[in-house]
């Protein structure tokens, strides 16, 4: 099957190959019709009926939650909190390919625009770099950074594609910079990758015994089939590869990357990092930025050490080079440490359980739990306060609010 | 909820949740402002909430000691019943029934422990189910209400809770939901500031607690969309400097465990936290090179 997709795929990519450029005609257009008739599914009368998506979607976060948490609870909880992730995009000629509606390097754009997002979201105290594979070479498009909207920026105005891809280019590039970052840092790779071949001046191999031996995480997402080197390059490196069958599955592929991967001890030494948390400038005052060198009034922070002013947090102070921090920086990434444990789903003949009284509504919201029919409709609960919720409030309360509102509302002793 | 002609719900019309602070060991120690006359403020708050706009929906959610719940849900049936008795306006009857049921749970709960220094609310117990209450709200449909939380605070902060109640914080701020909060108690709270200041609430501890209706009113009924019109109380200044973990003391410069994001105000062999064991310390000019001396493994 897999297989399949693949000489297809490449079929395809060797016949747009010719009709080159010229993109725009795809974008205007609207796709969401399309394949309308995978949204349908017949029952048991052969009636066609909408699928149920709810059911569907909610089945595919409990597969996620849980081979998240069987990773993390075989080994002692530890994430590499402060990670210096490269992005590496693949703005070959295969990057143009069609099979992506309107083209691969579109939506590459767009999931990159979304995932840089969403990981300063999570990692607040790490850094991005962007880097472009294009005409055999690789050059780096933004350097190690913590603002989401410079990368998004200098993205946005260099999405061209041309000539060949080389991983071993792109590889050579971001060792020589990943290599000079502090070692209590997790140096990652995500290799974003839409050509099937790769062009390289030497011996790729060697390149990647070098990545290992820097302890680069190297993970590529693959737009067309699998390919054998990068399957071995994240063997080596303790990444992962992954290929992607469609926009949206290449979307949920790279949002695996956002959260923290597990700290391996051999790969970032454990230190301390000195930091330094500034108090806001006093109202009116007048000083000089030190991020964009212009005067301001009143709102900024001033480093702790060297006086200086900046305008924005998280940062590095541009005068003596200290991290400067707010204390919600640090307690934003609190809950990568203290994760909830998922919650047992709950079967009917679990509800009967006498000593039980049984709860209507969903903890959480006050949403019924009865469907209509008067059939209990599928729900969780918690392992540990043993109240119920439902199907919404499970993934909300695991997806973004990370607390359970059970647990928290019963006083630990 | 009930069906309404979308186009009726524009941009004014609020969905306040009211967390209520019932804790008793803060309420009988407050000796300016005693809890009937504290509650009979906040009914007359609610009521004028749902006078201004027929679509206005509030829902009272209870912190306590021992436990949290909801009391009271404009929306819902049951707070609709009761009128043809004719005892009591439905919403005073059905918010004190359940806050009386409330309260005698919550002290149930409590029974078996002893006494303990820390006298705080479950504030994120109450935060917690206020923003899924809220996020069920958003599901509903294109149309719905601007929700809004309303922390009606006495107690002191739970240093435990800290983790979670910021968790809540950084949920409510990624879903545009702000956290108002008045804060009745003897000092600031420093929970209620953060959520106010990151989520773009506002934060009011009142100097007069005689005429607290006039500042819930003033400040507190004010809907999203009016705000921008109004002069608000400027948040005074957070402090958002971090306490280290082994003395408690506020500090400008720190270090901070790679592994965990402990605070520590100087350097330490060992993480009190994770257990990971330093290598050397990051000086302040380091070269990578110098690092690379492996830290023994734990």
């Amino acid at each position: 099957m897999a297989n399949n997709i693949a000489e297809k795929r490449r079929q395809q990519e060797e016949d747009d190959d010719e009709e080159d450029g010229d993109l725009d005609g795809w974008g205007e257009r609207n796709y969401a019709d399309e394949r309308s008739w995978e949204a349908l599914q017949e029952d048991e009368s052969g009636l066609l009926r909408p699928l149920d998506n709810k059911a569907m979607y909610h089945a595919q976060y409990r597969r996620r939650l849980r081979s998240l948490s069987t990773a993390s609870n075989s080994q002692r909880i530890q994430k590499g909190l402060i990670r210096f992730l490269y992005i590496v995009l693949d703005l070959s000629r295969a990057a143009s390919v069609m099979d992506f509606r309107p083209s691969r390097m579109a939506v590459v754009a767009k999931n990159v625009e979304a995932f840089i997002r969403e990981f300063f979201d999570q990692n607040p105290l790490s850094q991005i770099a962007l880097v472009i594979i294009k005409d055999g070479v690789a050059y780096s498009l933004t350097d190690l950074g913590g603002s989401p909207e410079s990368h998004v920026k200098a993205l946005m105005a260099k999405l061209e594609c041309s000539g060949d891809s080389s991983l071993q280019n792109a590889l050579e590039l971001v060792h020589e910079y990943l290599d000079q970052i502090p070692s209590y840092g997790n140096r990652e790779v995500l290799i974003l990758y839409s050509a099937l071949t790769t062009c390289d001046p030497g011996d790729i191999m060697e390149t990647i015994q070098k990545c290992k031996k820097s302890k680069m995480r190297c993970s590529v997402i693959g737009l067309s089939a699998e390919m054998f080197i990068c399957k071995h390059l994240c063997q080596e490196t303790g990444g992962l590869y992954s290929v992607a069958l469609d926009e949206s599955h290449f979307k949920e592929l790279i949002m695996e990357h956002a959260p923290p991967p597990p700290a391996i001890a051999e790969f970032a030494i454990a230190n301390l990092i000195k930091m330094g948390f500034p108090q806001r400038a006093a109202e009116g005052s007048i000083s000089i930025c030190s991020c964009h060198k212009e005067c301001k009034v009143g709102e900024g922070y001033i480093c702790p050490r060297c006086k200086a002013r900046v305008c924005e947090l998280p940062t590095e102070c541009r005068i003596c080079g200290l991290t400067l921090v707010s204390s919600p920086h640090l307690a934003r990434s609190y809950h990568h440490l203290f994760p909830i444990t998922p919650f047992d789903e709950v079967t009917p003949s679990r509800q009967i359980e006498p000593h039980r009284r049984s709860q209507k509504t969903c903890f959480g919201c006050q949403q019924g739990l009865v469907n209509p029919g008067n059939k209990p409709s599928l729900h969780v609960a918690c392992p540990k306060c043993k109240q119920y919720f439902c199907l919404d409030c499970d993934i909300y309360i695991h997806e973004s609010l990370h607390n359970c509102p059970g647990c928290e509302s019963l006083r630990a002793s | 909820m009930t069906s309404v002609p979308s186009k009726l719900y524009s941009d004014d019309v609020s969905l306040v949740v009211v967390l209520l602070d019932t804790n008793p060991f803060f309420w009988t120690a407050s000796s300016s402002l005693p809890f009937s006359q504290f509650l009979s403020h906040v009914m007359a708050f609610v009521n004028s909430i749902l006078l201004l706009n027929q679509l206005n929906q509030v829902v009272v959610i209870a912190s306590g000691y021992n436990t949290c719940d909801y009391i009271y849900d404009s929306s819902s049936d049951a707070s609709q019943l009761g009128l043809e008795n004719g005892k009591m306006p439905s919403l005073y009857s059905n918010l004190l029934q359940k806050l009386e049921d409330f309260m005698i749970k919550d002290e149930k709960l409590g029974k078996e422990q002893s006494q303990r220094a820390i006298k705080s609310s479950l504030l994120s117990g109450s935060m917690s189910m206020a923003l899924c209450y809220i996020q069920r709200v958003f599901r509903s449909g294109p149309f719905h209400p601007q929700p809004r939380i309303l922390c009606l605070q006495g107690s002191p902060d739970g240093p435990e809770q800290y983790v979670a109640v910021m968790n809540a914080i950084f949920s409510a701020q990624r879903s545009m939901v702000p956290i108002d909060s008045c804060y009745v108690g003897a000092h600031n709270s420093a929970f209620l500031q953060q959520a106010s200041y990151i989520t773009g609430g506002v934060y009011v501890k009142p100097q007069h607690l005689d005429g607290l209706f006039q500042y819930l009113t003033t400040v507190f009924a004010t809907d999203l969309h009016s705000r921008s019109f109004i002069q608000l109380p400027r948040p005074a200044g957070v402090d958002f400097r971090a306490s280290c973990f082994c003395h408690k003391t506020t500090i400008d410069m720190g270090y901070i465990c790679s592994v965990c994001l402990s605070i520590f105000c100087n350097h330490h062999k060992k993480c009190s936290t994770c257990g990971s064991v330093f290598g050397q310390a990051q000086s302040d000019t380091s070269s990578a090179s110098d690092l690379k001396r492996k830290a023994p493994e734990t």
